[in-house]
């Protein structure tokens, strides 16, 4: 029943790139409420001059579509909303925690969370990740992508680590509009996310800053060494 | 006049009066009454630290020695106030600082606190003896040195869900020596060890700790050495309650439990390993709050403890204790008040536990003193929402999340309407409601017609139309928070309802349809508020004014529009429009 329930629910819901609630106007308003509005006067009140009509709600016995969320451009089999469930960082830190060292060896982990600033070139406002709800880069990758729309990390394998890319490809990645996520680590050096394993980066990394391809340049060289040594 | 008291008498009789209703009405008597009460009014609670200015504050209560104050809307505990947005305490302290050198507690909510910030909290008041910080961010441990160095009688620290930038756990080992005023002391938001040895010192030579909640990283070995040295507890919060299993460690931390003959809260509880829940054993009967929120331990376990806490008045839990485990709870917690059931899962695609809305049921019908609930699960129907409604008409607080948007009753498919509708028309004294799952105005008409003690109010992913807001915003009378995300209200019921707001503390709504040129009108014909869009886009005027804004926040304020908002917050006040639509045409565009 809660399958079915679900199915249902999944096809009727629509998911749609851009503006967040596009879709002003679809539900008619007219057709629903009419107010009759005093605006004449210094004050917009309430007044009895407001008319209601009476909804038409008991035609509508479906699902009702979404509005659209702000997601990403790859929606996963479960379209995730930012903020939605309403659960605080520190209680899905814990969750995220306690998966790993089910797997893992158990980690005399911190218990705190690694909450870091993002920003992203071009983006009018930071935003804050907790480095330890994720496991792998992929992960990050994801979640950043939700955040800020037209964003590529590269290709990562399975486990999360650029160390199959190529010279070539690396420059290819640089070369293109495409942003590219840096981080500052604990030692003030701006590196490419990506080049060292999870664990490590997620220890030193004290911000992230998503850059475009073509700047990050730069940076080039500390990942092209790892890529030589490795090959 | 010949019959009035002298101030005196009045004075004594006002210190009587605690609360703050009761204050502000003893100031609307009569002018000698309000200025007589202005000045001895100890404690100031400014709900929204934009509803008015520190000098405007000061200026009223010259002899305050006790503020608590809260900064962001409540959303921003879900991400969804971007970072940078405001609530700064800073200016507060500078204010305060000069106004009021005996200032003995602040109490902040969701507000910005700097290290600086803390340091000057640390040396400007002599007597400050209380900090609490709920959900704060902005400071490092090194803020908190400067507390534990600085503040000579400091009683509380309380760092309850902050965000702290953790460099060190070297900060406790900043409280002196000779401090020994400590009665309650939260760090469990922290992620660096702190020195034992100084922690252990710490606690033996504060006689009237009661509170202690541990952070993660104090390891359970250790957990006795800290309860023997305070067996005057009366809440503890563990550190992570896992450690090899050893009878030696076992017997200390028993031993050291039935020390403790005061104890009546327990959290922490971190990583548990289930062999050292018998070690509380004897704690378990004199506590009325357990939080278990972060023990990822299964159903017969969470029943083994939950079943022995008979007195039990708060409950906060992980959804493993599953519909059985509160079928336990309902049996044998009679006391019980307030249930949490926290969501292990959330992300996950298909539940991986047993906890459905009979659980909530079997509670609601075995717990006679149940007012307070906060419960996530993926399944619910309007015949289950019915029976709880019925059960406890006295309830205060009810937030209920269905984790998958837009869910109708799984039985019948119909929308959760008639169900929260049973809520509101039984729930009488309903003071605040969370709503999950399909709803549609209907629902609204509801609660304007019923919810007439609602205070706080939330809602995602519901409603049809403009009627849906306008039911509440008409109906509502005692309405003080509005937080919407999601929902297909746009303009015509908030300017219908403008006057409304001005009653209110906040409205909140983000991703719904309220347009830039409504947002515009709002905030022209009401000066007394402040109507705040956040948008990432850039500046609404770049855009038609039919187009919808992405964040809107209102809030009534004497204190005008605010002075540190960032560039993605824009005033819709008058000189908002007036001046760039005017540069605009000058422009020729």
């Amino acid at each position: 029943m809660v399958d079915c329930v679900k199915k249902m629910g999944f096809e009727e819901t629509e998911l749609r790139l851009g503006l967040p609630n596009a879709n002003y106007g679809k539900r008619g308003f007219s057709e629903t409420v009419d107010l009759k509005l005093n605006l004449s006067s210094a004050e917009i009140g309430l007044d009895s001059a407001i008319d209601l009509k009476e909804n038409n709600f008991n035609k509508e016995k479906n699902l009702l579509p979404s509005s659209s969320p702000t997601d990403s451009v790859k929606p996963p089999a479960k379209a995730q909303v930012v903020g939605w469930p309403p659960v605080r960082s520190f209680r899905k830190n814990v969750m995220a925690v306690q998966k790993r060292t089910d797997s893992d060896e158990a980690e005399k982990g911190t218990g705190g969370a690694a909450f870091v600033k993002v920003s992203m070139d071009g983006a009018p406002y930071l935003r804050k990740v907790d480095l330890k709800m994720y496991k792998t880069y992929k992960e990050l990758s994801d979640a950043l992508g939700k955040m800020f729309s037209s964003f590529t990390i590269g290709k990562c394998d399975s486990q999360g680590m650029m160390d199959f890319m190529s010279e070539s490809k690396l420059m290819d990645l640089l070369n293109s509009s495409d942003y590219v996520p840096t981080y500052e680590d604990k030692d003030g050096d701006w590196m490419l996310v990506g080049d060292v394993p999870w664990e490590m980066f997620v220890g030193s990394c004290k911000r992230l800053r998503i850059m475009k391809g073509t700047e990050a340049k730069g940076l080039a060289p500390k990942a092209m060494d790892k890529c030589k040594t490795r090959s | 006049m010949a019959y009035s008291f002298p101030e005196e008498v009045l004075e004594h009789v006002f210190s009587f009066l605690k609360t703050d209703k009761d204050r502000n009405a003893v100031s609307l008597v009569c002018r000698s009454w309000y200025e007589i009460e202005r000045w001895c009014r100890r404690r100031v609670f400014i709900g929204n630290c934009y509803s008015v200015s520190p000098e405007i504050v000061i200026r009223r209560f010259p002899e305050v020695r006790a503020l608590e104050m809260k900064g962001k809307p409540h959303f921003a505990d879900f991400n969804l106030v971007p970072e940078g947005w405001g609530g700064y305490v800073y200016p507060w302290i500078v204010a305060m600082s000069v106004a009021y050198p005996f200032l003995e507690e602040i109490k902040l909510k969701r507000m910005v606190v700097t290290d600086d910030t803390l340091e000057l909290i640390s040396k400007s008041f002599k007597n400050f003896k209380v900090l609490v910080l709920s959900s704060c961010e902005g400071f490092t441990t090194d803020g908190l040195a400067s507390i534990a160095a600085n503040c000579r009688n400091l009683r509380d620290l309380d760092l309850r869900e902050s965000e702290v930038e953790d460099l060190s756990g070297h900060w406790l080992s900043h409280f002196p020596d000779n401090c020994t005023s400590l009665v309650s002391l939260n760090m469990s938001c922290l992620g660096s060890e702190v020195s034992f040895s100084a922690l252990e010192r710490l606690v033996a030579r504060s006689p009237n700790l009661k509170t202690l909640r541990l952070n993660r990283a104090v390891p359970l070995e250790k957990l006795s050495n800290l309860l023997l040295r305070a067996p005057q507890l009366v809440e503890l919060g563990t550190g992570a309650y896992s450690a090899e299993v050893r009878s030696d460690t076992f017997s200390n931390l028993t031993e050291a439990f039935s020390a403790c003959k005061h104890l009546k809260g327990l959290s922490g509880f971190w990583d548990v390993v289930p062999a050292y829940l018998p070690a509380m054993s004897s704690v378990c009967s004199g506590l009325t709050w357990l939080n278990l929120s972060y023990a990822t331990i299964q159903s017969s376990d969470l029943i083994k403890l939950v079943t022995q806490c008979r007195n039990l008045q708060r409950l906060w839990v992980l959804d493993y204790i599953e519909d059985s485990g509160l079928e336990a709870v309902a049996a044998s917690c009679k006391d019980l008040q307030e249930l949490r059931v926290f969501p292990s899962d959330p992300f996950g695609a298909e539940p991986n536990v047993s906890l459905t809305e009979q659980g909530l049921v079997s509670v609601s019908e075995g717990c006679p003193k149940l007012h307070s609930v906060l419960y996530f699960c993926r399944q619910m129907s309007n015949a289950a929402l019915v029976t709880i409604a019925r059960n406890r008409p006295k309830m205060i607080r009810f937030r209920l999340c269905i984790i998958e948007p837009r869910v109708p009753d799984y039985l019948t498919l119909e929308p959760l309407d008639t169900g929260f509708g049973a809520i509101v028309e039984n729930c009488k004294e309903l003071r605040r409601l969370s709503m999950s799952g399909l709803l549609t105005d209907r629902v609204f008409e509801y609660i304007g017609t019923h919810a007439k003690k609602l205070e706080m109010l939330s809602i995602a992913f519901a409603g049809d139309s403009d009627l849906g807001l306008h039911h509440v915003l008409s109906g509502c009378e005692s309405l003080r928070k509005l937080e919407i995300r999601d929902c297909p209200f746009g303009d015509k019921a908030l300017l219908a309802n403008a006057a409304k707001l001005e009653t209110m503390r906040s409205l909140w709504m983000s991703s719904c349809s309220v347009s830039f040129g409504a947002c515009k009108l709002l905030g022209q014909k009401m000066p007394r508020l402040n109507v705040e869009v956040i948008d990432e886009r850039g500046p609404p005027n770049t855009r038609p004014e039919s187009c919808p804004v992405e964040r809107l926040y209102v809030y009534r304020t004497v204190g005008g529009r605010r002075d540190d908002m960032p560039g993605f917050v824009w005033n819709m006040d008058q000189d908002f429009s007036t001046f760039r639509d005017s540069q605009e045409q000058e422009n020729g565009n």
